[in-house]
């Protein structure tokens, strides 16, 4: 199996019209362990994401991956800030996936039903996914991520307006997948489940990386004083 | 007045002992728009997905065709396809002037922008949902297309619906093309010219009725289509 870790960044921005989003980016992604991206509204967090899994074109610079586009396309997957559920039912959500990547349709509901049980959505199968709560689609869509076992994942807030048991069940399911082999990429607003989730730390500000650390050395010893008043909560 | 009134008992009476004439033209009337609406589905549901989808430049060009399409008046479609299938014209060797099928390809040509056109307002907009989420799943184009037409396959129906209801009352095109021919071409429409014209106002009303509670039928489907769709939102 080619591995499509190291990611790579090299002086790579996204503008929109005249406007520079985010960059000029360099960094590497090793592979193994849970990035956690931090920084304000509006730094960069999003674009930065969508720049790495390849939504986001660099206006310029590069993105490079260790494998081929086509299989590190093929091996990424992503769960949005707002989840987008396609008009189908929990099971056609969940199966969608699978069966895009050639796998028989038995074979891909046997597997979504084993995942909507251990997920506590197993009473909604059939249900359509956007009648499901914020929590639960939130569920679902991490889900439906996972479910081809990808090698690199992007999490884009899947905590935002969860409550504190929604919040741990997903929790659950992210460290289940790192441990498994998964490599986590996840922005949050939250410095509790920063801590707790963080092997290493990217601290975003006006669409530059300002700090680039791990979980220990960030919290207790910032670097830059952006990144400090952060912690602290000030409003920067 | 009371011409009209004889009129509509003798048209009461052909409808409710199903009068062999009046059943034969509904459902050439039923063929002939059923078929056109079937092919021009086929074609117009793919070319309204893959406008949605594409990029190209030529996409606004192609949408900008397919509106004055719309717009085309029905006698001027069937005096092109007329001119196309007549004897000197460059089809004319098959021979499908004057039968259902000059007046399914005129249809055909007619439905298939409306079709397109609407088909392709609501796949635009699953498509601005989906977007990231299909690309981030790695979809291919014909995964996506494939996905936006099952995914709004009500709206679709509906846009098929409303090609119906634009065929079966349409009678200037068929009219040129078709000739009108008792027992080969006549449809319901033409009929109701034909025996209006001459002053027979039983077969004329009879048709009237007919083709009034097909095209309401239709348009209930649409409502309860909708309807539903109101009622239990995605
Ligand atoms: N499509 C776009 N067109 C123009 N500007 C955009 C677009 N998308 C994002 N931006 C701008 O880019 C900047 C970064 O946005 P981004 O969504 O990456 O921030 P974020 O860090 O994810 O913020 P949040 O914490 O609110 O999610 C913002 O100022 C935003 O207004
Ligand atoms: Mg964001």
């Amino acid at each position: 199996m080619v591995s499509i870790l190291p990611l790579t960044l090299s002086q790579a921005t996204v503008s929109r019209r005249e406007k520079r989003l985010l960059g000029p980016i360099d960094l590497t992604l090793e592979a193994g362990g849970i990035t956690i991206v931090l920084g304000p509204n509006g730094a960069g967090k999003s674009t930065l994401l969508r720049l790495m899994h390849g939504l986001e074109k660099p206006s310029s610079g590069k993105l490079r991956y260790a494998a081929p586009r086509a299989l590190a396309y093929s091996q990424q997957a992503f769960v949005f800030q707002t989840p987008v559920m396609l008009r189908r039912s929990v099971l056609g959500n969940l199966s969608y996936p699978l069966t895009t990547h050639k796998m028989p349709r038995a074979e891909a509901e046997k597997q979504s039903l084993t995942w909507l049980k251990r997920l506590g959505l197993g009473s909604h199968t059939s249900q359509r996914a956007s009648q499901l709560s914020g929590g639960e689609r939130q569920k679902l869509a991490l889900a439906r991520a996972l479910i081809r076992q990808p090698e690199l994942l992007f999490l884009d807030e899947p905590c935002a307006n969860l409550d504190g048991a929604a919040t741990r069940d997903i929790e659950r399911l992210i460290i289940e997948a790192g441990a498994s082999g998964t490599r986590i990429i996840m922005a949050t607003h939250d410095l509790g489940q920063a801590r707790r989730l963080a092997d290493d730390v990217l601290f975003v500000h006006h669409g530059l990386i300002h700090e680039q650390s791990e979980a220990a050395t960030f919290f207790d010893n910032p670097k830059t004083t952006e990144a400090r008043s952060f912690l602290k909560g000030d409003l920067i | 007045m009371l011409e009209i009134w004889e009129g509509m008992k003798a048209a009461t009476w052909l409808v409710l002992t199903f009068d062999a004439d009046l059943v034969e033209i509904a459902m050439r009337s039923l063929f002939v728009t059923l078929s056109a609406v079937a092919i021009a589905a086929l074609i117009a549901f793919p070319l309204g997905a893959w406008l949605a989808i594409s990029r190209y430049r030529f996409r606004r060009l192609v949408i900008a065709t397919l509106n004055a399409l719309m717009g085309l008046p029905p006698v001027v479609v069937g005096l092109a396809v007329y001119l196309l299938l007549s004897r000197s014209g460059p089809f004319g060797v098959m021979g499908l002037l004057f039968t259902p099928w000059a007046m399914i390809i005129a249809q055909v040509i007619i439905l298939t922008p409306l079709i397109a056109s609407i088909a392709h307002q609501s796949i635009r907009d699953l498509w601005a949902e989906y977007h990231d989420l299909l690309i981030s799943l790695n979809t291919s184009r014909s995964q996506r297309i494939k996905t936006l037409l099952w995914d709004s396959r009500r709206a679709l129906l509906t846009a098929a619906l409303a090609g119906f209801g634009r065929g079966i009352g349409e009678v200037g095109a068929i009219m040129i093309v078709g000739g009108n021919i008792d027992h080969v071409t006549r449809v319901m429409t033409t009929a109701i010219a034909l025996e209006t014209s001459k002053g027979d106002f039983a077969l004329a009303i009879g048709l009237g009725f007919v083709l009034i509670g097909l095209s309401l039928t239709v348009n209930i489907a649409i409502h309860m289509l909708t309807g539903t769709e109101v009622r239990d939102r995605w």
